[in-house]
């Protein structure tokens, strides 16, 4: 199996250390080996809309970084991978296009040749531990919590760049996650709803509508948290929650976990030292103090 | 001829382009493209459409498949954006594309409402791809001087930073505490990237 290049990308990079840590605990705990790859940057992504070209070219430099190193790629924003899986399947496709890349890659000693494999690292963890082998690292019972999955979109959709990975309309690999860990995973009506952090830059009460439907929504199944895999829903539902009932007047309090961290506290590491939940917008110390799910913690 | 104002609010409220009837130029009447009163006064002049905009999506990676749309409303129906914003409705953008009404939507507000979710692509029975195809148009736009100054702004820290976040020594301290390797405070390549495709130049944000 080749080497993992774990892709932060911008937004984990600048905001979500909470994540990339209880994300590094996990793979480690699974043996997944992460090589960092310093010359990652952006994936493309915000240039999408204004010009194909650059996007394309930055994505594609990402992609040949990795090459160059022997990496598939991991990324933990679904944006990301979403940009990263598109061009290098689109690339792979347009000899022409990908030779137009290449001239401008080769200033930099690069090369995109559409080798490197990328995966989300939950697509990672389904793949390649798989939940049943998973169970066997479980060690803290957090079957007393109600998770609402959010799966975003990117992380399966549009359908034809992941290879069958999970379902475009009816995914179940973060169900299936959250089960193992003997949580309940719940249903919910709004589930695959977008969180709208595509359009924040451009307009903010949009996004916010979204916010509060899906709030709204996990709230009336009687969900104690929302797991999620993208550092811009966790932008979204964790750091604009407060906005959101501000603007609403209705209160939520629904702390947000990304799902490593989920899969950490099961695992028994540390909630704050490993896992860093403390750092998550809303505070979840009340509700896993509840559950009992600090106490192998060290909490002070 | 004036629309009825019956006919127009049953029609307004299932966003179907057909509430008028335009001498001349057939079912465009009903286009209530920005939502305000004066639009809906306006008639649309078939001299002012450019009915080569079609071709020219569909000439751009992405666009290929706008004219397999027959407008069945599945991507409206489905769009959450559709849901919580009125002005953003993606077959009324297709048809609008279609009959080429061109300075319209480039000049719009609501093609910058697409988040992307690629729901409208995984249930059009057409496969007309309508994420990619809203792209290109927001492409062409940009480089008519639309881009929202926002992601104006955004393209320039990229590309002065190589990310659209600010790693400073800060965000280093703290991963210092937990062992984490520091990040390179720039991306020298990604600039150039951004500089060798003249990025910032073709849509107009470029510094002086």
């Amino acid at each position: 199996m080749n080497k993992q290049a774990l892709f932060l990308g911008c937004t984990v990079s600048g905001r979500a250390l909470n994540y990339e840590m209880s994300s590094r605990k996990v793979a480690e705990k699974c043996g997944i080996e992460l090589v960092d790859i310093a010359d990652f940057g952006c994936c493309g992504y915000p240039v999408a809309n204004a010009d194909h070209d650059t996007y394309v070219t930055m994505a594609a430099r990402n992609l040949a970084l990795a090459e160059k190193e022997g990496c598939d790629v991991v990324a933990l924003c679904s944006a990301c991978l979403g940009s990263l899986a598109k061009v290098r399947k689109s690339l792979n496709e347009d000899t022409e296009e990908k030779d137009k890349v290449n001239k401008i890659l080769a200033d930099q000693g690069l090369e995109f040749k559409g080798t490197a494999r990328v995966r989300h690292f939950m697509h990672v963890i389904y793949e390649d531990v798989g939940p049943e082998r998973l169970k066997e690292l479980f060690t803290v019972d957090v079957s007393s919590l109600k998770v609402a999955p959010h799966y975003g979109c990117h992380y399966m959709k549009p359908h034809e760049i992941f290879e069958g990975l999970d379902d475009p309309v009816a995914p179940h690999t973060l169900d299936d996650l959250i089960s193992a860990t003997g949580a309940e995973a719940v249903d919910y009506a709004y589930k695959l709803r977008c969180c709208g952090g595509g359009v924040l830059a451009v307009d903010e009460n949009a996004p916010i509508n979204l916010v509060h439907h899906k709030l709204k929504d996990v709230k009336a199944v009687g969900a104690d948290i929302i797991a999620l895999v993208c550092p811009f829903c966790a932008v979204m539902y964790d750091e604009y929650q407060s906005t959101v009932e501000d603007k609403k007047e209705e209160e939520f309090g629904i702390p947000v976990l990304y799902l490593p961290q989920l899969l950490g506290l099961a695992m028994g590491f540390d909630w704050k030292k490993d896992l860093l939940i403390n750092k998550n917008a809303v505070k979840a110390k009340k509700l896993l103090q509840e559950k009992g799910l600090l106490d192998q913690g060290g909490d002070q | 001829m004036i629309i009825d104002q019956r006919i127009r609010k049953k029609y307004a409220r299932i966003k179907l382009p057909l509430s008028g009837r335009l001498e001349g130029v057939g079912y465009l009447g009903g286009m209530d493209i920005s939502n305000s009163e004066k639009a809906q006064e306006r008639p649309v002049d078939a001299n002012d459409l450019a009915p080569d905009f079609v071709e020219e999506i569909a000439s751009h990676k992405g666009g290929e498949n706008i004219r397999l749309c027959f407008t069945c409303g599945t991507c409206s129906a489905i769009c959450p954006m559709a849901e919580v914003d009125e002005r953003y409705d993606p077959r009324r953008i297709i048809r609008m594309a279609v009959l080429g009404m061109r300075e319209e939507v480039l000049s719009s507000d609501f093609i910058w409402l697409c988040s992307d979710c690629y729901s409208c692509h995984e249930h059009c029975p057409q496969n007309v791809k309508i994420n990619a195809l809203i792209t290109v148009i927001k492409n062409i736009a940009a480089k008519e001087g639309h881009l929202p100054s926002s992601l104006k702004e955004g393209i320039k820290i990229i590309k002065k930073q190589g990310r659209m976040t600010e790693i400073s020594e800060f965000e280093n301290r703290q991963r210092a505490k937990y062992d984490l390797e520091d990040l390179t405070e720039t991306v020298p390549g990604v600039s150039e990237v951004i500089e060798k495709c003249k990025t910032l130049e073709k849509v107009g944000g470029e510094d002086k």
